[in-house]
């Protein structure tokens, strides 16, 4: 018989098929377990024998986290739907199309088709020093290896980093900030419902997690009101390769124009910090201003300041301007006057 | 000579037998901890607990390539092993064994997955076609499997039955796509022989034999 190289570690492997019985497990058996989505991010951490859990809790048999629903004010998406139903999902395409286009960008097909939306916004960071099991400060350790000057950091950030350099990975997070999605979370003490803006957090606020989940909580369902169903929608993505590659950066926006003035927007990137960034400030400073190449320059201008970039990653700082002004001043005017 | 060659026996034949004892001891060992922890683990959960699905099964059914195959596989076993080493289905190639390559694609309920990065105890219930599955009975090749034959497609094909369960599972929906469309739709599966473009070639002519036919 073939040696199977990466036979993950032994666990116990739980298949409830209601959120209350996961909740059970996930009670039972504290930190010892591990929540199983698509398992796309997970079977990397096991294969690689960095996390060793006892207790896997599979998802994939809750029906009640597989559907897209109506609501009385837009949608609501179970978060274990997958991204391939996102895409085709006629009412995502036709009224947030942001979303659909975020997440046909994601991976390959075969992930799509297996990826989930709640794992896509609650996968960890890809810092390979972090992924390879390194003593870093995320992993509880007190040392960053990427921040360092012989550290291989072209993908990490460029702005809020706090010890911590690592970025989320998700392409659907700003598309859903964008949204203006409310991330609804189930834990042992009743349900809550957080902006998703709300859900990412820093390692200012806990360097070893990226977003607000604590053992115990599972994220259920991710909605999103109608406010800014048929918007102007914008979405672009830099990695590498067309395929398979994490962002090297993103850009989601979702605007609402009168005659050419914005009346409305809402602008997000990820890639450039611990979490998905919504660009509060030029928000506020291109509304009421006129949606052409200047408007974008400015906001461009707005969005990378206070930005300090590591040895290999200075070129974030121009792609990130240039990713807003072109969300918001439009790609044809994509070259800059000064 | 005889009794020469005799003693040689008596020598070695002690040896090889202790070791061949040593071995078998440590199997049975083996599966006796590893069974009696399962057991263990499986009655603790039913005192323990009114009801959690699927705890304790090891030995399932899989629907692969149309027939019922009963099998042993461990909590932690990937669909791409239990295929390969239990099942005997080495048509599907494990490439990267990390969702990457694309040379472990196989249809889970007409649906192209990774099966390097699935959970075998996942997939009870659901169907699994492998490459092994496609032609007909009668020996009769899929159309797609024909088209890579037609146009010779691969060089060395490590990645071939990646690509082919990827585009008969793409074809599902889009019987009629376009080259482009047809290249996204297979975008996840990785050639290293960069045999792209006559990949693409024969797959098109297969999707084209596909739709024929259906006609006929």
């Amino acid at each position: 018989m073939a040696v199977i190289r990466d036979v993950m570690p032994a666990f116990e492997l739980y298949q409830p098929s209601s959120v209350a019985d996961a909740q059970k497990l996930l009670e039972q058996h504290g930190s010892d377990a591990w929540v199983l989505a698509g398992g796309l991010d997970s079977f990397d951490w096991l294969k690689d024998r960095i996390r060793k859990p006892k207790a896997v809790v599979d998802l994939s048999g809750i029906e009640e986290l597989r559907a897209v629903r109506t609501t009385a004010d837009g949608i609501e998406i179970g978060a274990m739907t997958t991204l391939t139903e996102i895409v085709s999902h006629p009412l995502i395409k036709q009224k947030y199309d942001l979303l659909a286009q975020a997440a046909e960008v994601v991976a390959s097909p075969q992930i799509r088709n297996q990826g989930t939306i709640g794992g896509n916004v609650s996968q960890d960071t890809r810092c390979w020093y972090y992924r390879g099991g390194w003593p870093c400060y995320r992993a509880g350790g007190n040392i960053c290896y990427a921040d360092t000057p012989e550290g291989r950091n072209r993908e990490h950030a460029i702005l809020h980093a706090d010890r911590c350099v690592a970025v989320n990975p998700s392409d659907s997070a700003p598309a859903l900030i964008a949204l203006d999605a409310k991330f609804v979370v189930r834990t042992p003490k009743g349900e809550r419902v957080v902006d998703a803006e709300d859900y990412f957090i820093g390692p200012d606020i806990d360097i070893t997690r990226l977003h607000i989940l604590q053992p115990g909580d599972l994220l259920t369902a991710i909605r999103i009101p109608s406010t800014w169903a048929g918007a102007q929608f914008y979405f672009e993505k830099v990695r590498d390769r067309n395929v398979w590659d994490f962002a090297l950066m993103n850009v989601a926006s979702a605007m609402v124009t009168s005659g050419d003035r914005i009346e409305r927007i809402r602008i997000a990137v990820n890639g450039a910090a611990a979490r998905p960034l919504r660009l509060k400030a030029v928000e506020d400073a291109v509304r009421g201003k006129p949606r052409n190449a200047a408007t974008g320059e400015m906001a461009g201008k707005l969005a990378v300041q206070g930005a300090v970039p590591l040895q290999f990653n200075a070129y974030k700082i121009p792609l990130m301007r240039n990713l807003v002004k072109r969300a918001i001043g439009g790609v044809e005017e994509a070259t800059w006057a000064s | 000579m005889a009794e020469k060659a005799g003693s040689k026996i008596s020598e070695d034949a002690p040896k090889a037998v202790s070791r061949r004892n040593f071995i078998k001891g440590v199997i049975t060992s083996g599966v006796a901890v590893s069974s009696a922890s399962y057991l263990f683990r499986a009655s603790t959960v039913m005192h323990g607990q009114q009801f959690i699905a699927g705890v304790g099964e090891r030995l399932i059914t899989l629907n692969v390539n149309g027939q019922q195959r009963r099998v042993d596989v461990m909590k932690q076993e990937t669909l791409a092993s239990t295929l390969r080493y239990k099942l005997g289905l080495t048509g599907t190639k494990l490439g990267c064994d990390r969702a990457e390559c694309g040379s472990c694609t196989v249809l889970i309920d007409d649906i192209p997955y990774y099966a390097c990065s699935v959970l075998t105890h996942n997939v009870r219930g659901r169907k699994v076609l492998t490459i092994e599955g496609l032609a007909s009975a009668d020996g009769t090749l899929h159309p797609v499997q024909q088209g890579v034959i037609d146009e010779q497609g691969f060089q060395c094909a490590f990645c071939m039955s990646g690509f082919i369960m990827t585009t008969v599972g793409y074809l599902k929906t889009n019987s009629n796509p376009t080259r482009q469309e047809l290249a996204h739709g297979i975008s996840g599966c990785l050639c290293r022989c960069q045999d792209y473009d006559k990949i693409l070639t024969a797959l098109m002519r297969g999707a084209e034999n596909m739709r024929r036919s259906k006609l006929g």
